[in-house]
């Protein structure tokens, strides 16, 4: 299939290190590309690959290292990067419009040029008509085309896939193998096993900001890759400790939270899962595998196209504000802009969502603000001056305790946490876990979604492994093994079109 | 504004037009259409030439500022200082009127120009809120207009027999010059808007900003082109209209960017930015001038119920503007 | 992050916290010097009974603005209540001013439903009640100004209580009460919530629509309040002057007093601060025989500056 003439690598980068205010995004990384081939970037969230490729694109600056680019270099990303109100036709030829006489723009040209050039790409719709009211995937396309037009040596495609139908998909994987086959050279970064196998000659797995692989992908097994993004060596859990969770938890009979074919495609389709109090129900998977669309759909802050959340029998309704009356908690994924209020103080952070019950007739008591919000620092172990302190100024881990407390004092019955270690120091990770272990125990219901495969081997009485946003599989006692959920993760669709 | 609404015509009518657009622009056309049907049915002085006259002449000079607001506002800013920029326009061209036609003409493009210059290399480059840095130029040009006028005492007046009056007063069959001045820029406007590079990026700017960014438009220096633009314009606006009042009144163009705002928005452009035409605007200054001058016909009807009017075409207008891009 | 970033960082807060606050001090300190009859009883309550319609449409203002939005049309609805003032009159002075507060409440709720429940951004959601409210209360006055004679409506604007003039005695309860509300109540501490990360509100369980709704009415309240206590003063109803650019007046004296316009802070006391801050310019500068140009480009420049230095907390 290659038809190209290597003549060097095409980008290379030797021993990058990248840090944000402390934190190390990437350390010490190499990463060659070489001219035409398709290499897969892959990782989990926070491993550093939109840093990697923001320092490829040339958007950051390496703190270390060096980085050769010897061609011109395009990305396309997750987020369609267009201009929704303007014509597909503007959209393509932004900055680079074809001519008339007098110099300006030749509309008529533009749009002949513009529905020749997208039908190469499976696109018929009107090319005048607003990029905004084509489909996500059609859209996707066009800043492929977009991308591709402005003479590119390098593709990035950063998740291209992500929003894309089954159909849309084979479209846009057949546009990879064209431009392949004209020798330009591809970043593809996803997580979906079936399209990186099919397309991709090469892969490089980043993890905790470091290169931990890379090779040819055909002889790299699938569960390998997969141990590769998600494991922890054995020698860095020698160095770190395993994780702080106990033993198992004894769960009543009953479950108190029920969610019953939840679907929101096409992100998640007809996913189940149900807990019982005291016990910590994992949900693995792989990234874009529907783990935070279901704790969204479950909390109602995500439109769902059927299924039905059930807390204690009784079904609850729509919307975040009745299932939090109902008694669910959700700690988002992302602190910054679904999490803290960055303004306000510790304080106030914490007793945000119980306001009403700390009040009489509106008037918020300080007295029992301040007792229930020392209770917290002390219980969570919360490192702050003061309480008035602004909850900006604290440390990640601190402020995931924060949001903790704020979740805690409304006296939930079902906790569902999203990565709620992710992003914070190891002794503050082991504290947070510890007390999940404790809260479960006392008797709360909890949904753990974690990207580290440790922490929810470790941490949850029972998995639910989603793929592809459906249900691949419940893992439960003897079967709770790495094997098993690695497995069930990287298990090979053959009825691709189906499982969709 | 009938007569000037057929040149820019041609010009600005984009390519995609989409369900919504449509929708918006026709609605506001059909809108000025039944107005000006009924008003010519009901009003036998509505349709005279002297009455179309005077209502285009009304016109020109909102149209010309309102052109400035519409590039502005696609951007996805806004500018609240045209109304003071204006006023200032005809005093600075009054006073120059002393110095001689060129003088008269250039004084208050170049002072207002630098205005908005002022207001876009704030806009752009200190990422300060538009609303804001505008407002503050709001009062910073009615305090240099009273500074100049010896705290609005002095009103500079204009020699009749100057060239200068000619520009405001003069008529071809009848119709005054700043008609034409507002037709051609407004042609131009339309031009420049949907077949230069410039136009695109204003689009792009105000259609979403970081995505336009990551396109390589310029986006600072296509802020700074636009209230610049938007400055000069009003600053020209007021030129024209010391020339026809063949004076530079001091009091006048406050709460004049309400209008233009309201005329630019009733045309279909969206005030959060990415979209809007030229034509849209010139529809809406048709429109509610033809609504001014009917109430003005009316004669028991208070003259009030023209704000009241432009208030609900206003709400009207953005509500549905909200529904359909659902 | 340096030293110096650090330190550059901390003199930017404490600009911004305390800016307004030494700004006032240096202007009273300089008048107290330097302008002769300033600081005697007689011209301190002028001055005060000036300042208090202002202050207590930027109490509202300043609530709505830390919503992370804006009301235009603050101008209008004094108008508004002034326009209604004279048509109740003959029932009594308390119906009157009852149904002007009442119209103030319809608009706020107005503008509150169009930005909460329409999604309509607020700077046009309220640009639509500032362009058509004007017209509206002239229409409903017939255009006309009107003489008021009713002596008990009239004492609220003559009248003082130990001295102090009730418009000033009512602005400055409005204060404390606004503080209040916005630092001890359930209300107060959602709002600011809202407006300093939305999303994280919604997730969190937060009445978001009916906060918002409220904060509008609220600020619509205060507009009508201003309305008729000038209105008062006036001995007029005079809806086509009323509250004329009050948006603006009271914009600045919010964002002067350090409340960002991004949302996520309310500062009663720095609001407080900021109308008398914009008031001792203008006396002062008045005073000094400096003229009312000179005085509205000081304005501005106060603006921008104070934006600026807000603008670094991001």
């Amino acid at each position: 299939m290659p038809t190209d003439t290597p003549t060097g690598p095409v980008i290379e980068v030797a021993g990058v290190t990248k840090t944000f205010a402390g934190v190390r995004a990437l350390g010490d990384v190499d990463f060659t590309l070489a001219r035409g081939e398709i290499h897969a970037l892959v990782g989990e969230n926070g491993a550093g690959k939109s840093t990697l490729i923001k320092v490829l694109t040339g958007i950051h600056t390496p703190d270390a290292g060096r980085v050769t680019r010897n061609g011109r270099i395009s990305t396309i990303y997750q987020e369609v990067n267009l201009v929704p109100l303007m014509s597909v036709s503007a959209n393509l030829f932004l900055g680079r419009e074809p001519r008339s006489r007098f110099g300006l723009i030749d509309r008529a040209r533009r749009d002949a040029d513009a529905a020749e050039l997208l039908r190469g790409y499976g696109i018929t719709a009107d090319v005048r008509s607003p990029l905004g009211t084509l489909a996500v995937g059609e859209q996707q396309m066009v800043a492929l085309a977009r991308a591709v037009e402005a003479d590119a040596d390098v593709v990035i495609m950063d998740e291209p896939t992500s929003s894309l139908e089954p159909r849309e998909v084979e479209t846009l994987l057949g546009v990879v193998r064209t431009l392949h086959e004209a020798g330009i050279a591809i970043i593809y970064v996803s997580h979906r096993m079936d399209e990186l196998y099919r397309i991709c000659d090469t892969v490089t797995v980043l993890r905790d900001g470091r290169n931990v692989h890379s090779g040819p992908l055909r002889d790299l097994p699938r569960i390998e890759l997969v141990s590769l993004m998600l494991g922890r060596s054995v020698k860095e859990i020698e160095s770190h400790g395993t994780t702080a969770f106990g033993e198992s938890h004894h769960a009543d009979a009953q479950p108190v939270l029920e969610a019953r074919n939840l679907s929101s495609k096409p992100r998640i389709n007809g996913v189940s899962v149900s807990i019982r109090p005291g016990e910590v129900v994992g949900l693995a998977g792989l990234l874009g595998s529907g783990r935070t669309e279901t704790a969204k759909a479950i909390i109602g802050a995500l439109p769902i196209d059927g299924g039905t959340v059930v807390v204690a029998g009784a079904p609850v309704a729509r919307g975040v504000k009745a299932a939090t009356r109902a008694g669910i908690s959700m700690l988002a994924e992302d602190r910054k802009t679904e999490g803290i209020i960055p303004n306000l103080s510790v304080r106030e952070n914490i007793v945000l969502a119980a306001l009403p019950r700390l009040s009489r007739f509106g008037v918020v008591s300080r007295a029992k603000q301040d007792r229930i919000v020392g209770t917290f620092v002390k219980r969570l172990r919360i490192k702050v001056s003061s309480p008035e302190q602004k909850v900006s100024e604290l440390s990640g881990g601190n402020q995931q305790k924060v949001l903790l407390a704020r979740w805690l004092c409304t006296e939930p019955k079902i906790l569902l946490l999203d990565e709620p270690t992710r992003g914070i120091d190891v002794g503050a990770k082991a504290e947070v876990q510890a007390l999940i272990d404790e809260l479960a125990r006392e008797g709360l219901a909890v949904l753990l979604i974690s990207s580290e495969l440790d922490e929810l081997l470790d941490g949850a009485d029972r998995l639910v492994v989603l793929r592809d946003g459906t249900v691949a599989g419940e893992l439960e006692g003897d079967r709770l093994t790495r094997e098993h959920v690695l497995e069930a993760i990287a298990a090979e669709v053959t009825d691709d079109a189906e499982s969709h | 504004m009938t007569t000037t609404a057929t040149p820019a015509n041609t010009a600005a009518v984009p390519a995609g037009a989409s369900r919504t657009k449509v929708l918006q622009r026709q609605g506001a056309a059909v809108a000025l259409a039944l107005v000006v049907a009924v008003s010519w049915l009901v009003f036998p002085r509505f349709g005279s030439l002297d009455n179309l006259r005077d209502l285009a002449l009304q016109g020109a000079f909102l149209a010309v500022i309102a052109l400035g607001m519409t590039f502005v506002i696609i951007t996805g800013g806004i500018d609240l200082s045209v109304g003071s920029v204006y006023a200032l326009g005809g005093v600075l061209a009054a006073w120059g009127s002393q110095h001689g036609f060129l003088v008269a003409l250039l004084l208050p493009l170049v002072v207002c120009g630098l205005i908005g210059l002022v207001n876009g290399l704030l806009i752009a480059r200190t990422n300060m809120a538009p609303f804001i840095v505008t407002l503050a130029s709001l009062l910073f040009a009615r305090g240099l207009l009273l500074v100049i006028t010896d705290e609005g005492a002095t009103t500079y007046q204009i020699p009749p027999d100057s060239a200068f009056v000619e520009l405001g007063r003069g008529t071809v069959f009848g119709f005054g010059y700043p008609i034409f001045v507002a037709a051609v820029l407004c042609l131009l406007g339309g031009v420049v808007l949907n077949r230069t590079s410039f136009g695109q990026n204003v689009f792009a700017t105000g259609g979403a900003e970081q995505s336009a960014v990551l396109m390589g438009v310029p986006i600072a220096r296509t802020k700074v082109l636009v209230y610049t633009t938007s400055g000069t314009l009003a600053g020209l606006a007021g030129a024209l209209t010391a020339a026809y009042l063949q004076s530079g009144v001091t009091v006048i163009g406050v709460g004049l960017e309400l209008d233009a705002i309201a005329v630019v928005v009733i045309g279909g452009t969206l005030l959060t930015g990415g979209m809007g035409t030229v034509l849209g605007t010139v529809i809406g200054v048709g429109l509610i001038k033809v609504i001014q001058n009917v109430i003005n016909q009316i004669g028991t009807l208070d003259s009030n119920y023209q704000s009241v009017v432009s208030g609900v075409f206003l709400l009207i207008v953005v509500v549905l503007q909200r529904i359909l891009r659902r | 992050m340096t030293l110096k970033a650090t330190r550059t960082a901390a003199r930017t807060r404490w600009l911004q916290d305390n800016g307004v606050y030494v700004a006032v001090g240096v202007l009273l300190l300089f008048n107290a010097l330097f302008t002769a009859n300033f600081l005697t009883l007689g011209n301190v309550t002028t001055q005060l009974v000036q300042a208090a319609p202002v202050l207590i449409v930027a109490l509202g203002m300043a609530l709505v603005i830390g919503t992370e939005g804006v009301d235009l049309s603050v101008g209008a609805v004094m108008a508004l209540a002034a326009a209604i003032i004279p048509l109740y009159l003959g029932a009594g002075p308390l119906v009157a001013i009852t149904m002007a507060l009442v119209a103030g409440v319809l608009a706020g709720v107005f503008n509150g439903f169009l930005v909460a429940r329409v999604g309509i951004q607020p700077i046009v959601a309220t640009l639509a009640l500032l362009v058509g409210g004007r017209g509206l209360a002239l229409v409903i006055a017939d255009g006309q100004l009107v003489q008021l004679h009713d002596p008990a409506f009239l004492a609220l604007g003559t009248g003082d209580v130990l001295g102090v003039p009730i418009s000033v005695l009512v602005a400055g309860v409005l204060a404390v009460a606004v503080a209040a509300l916005t630092n001890r109540t359930t209300f107060g501490r959602q709002l600011v919530a809202i407006g300093g990360n939305r999303k994280a509100a919604t997730l969190a369980g937060l009445p978001v629509t009916r906060v918002l709704i409220g904060v509008y009415a609220i600020c619509g309240v205060l507009a009508a309040v201003a309305g008729v206590l000038a209105t008062s003063r006036l001995s007029a109803s005079d809806p086509a002057d009323m509250g004329l650019l009050m948006e603006l007046s009271a914009i600045t004296a919010v964002v002067v007093g350090g409340t960002p316009l991004t949302g996520g802070r309310v500062r009663v006391l720095g609001t407080v601060f900021g109308v008398v801050l914009m008031q001792l310019v203008r006396a002062t500068l008045i005073k000094h025989d400096l003229p009312d140009s000179i005085a509205q480009m000081i304005q501005a420049a106060i603006i921008i500056a104070a934006v600026y230095v807000a603008r670094e907390r991001r």
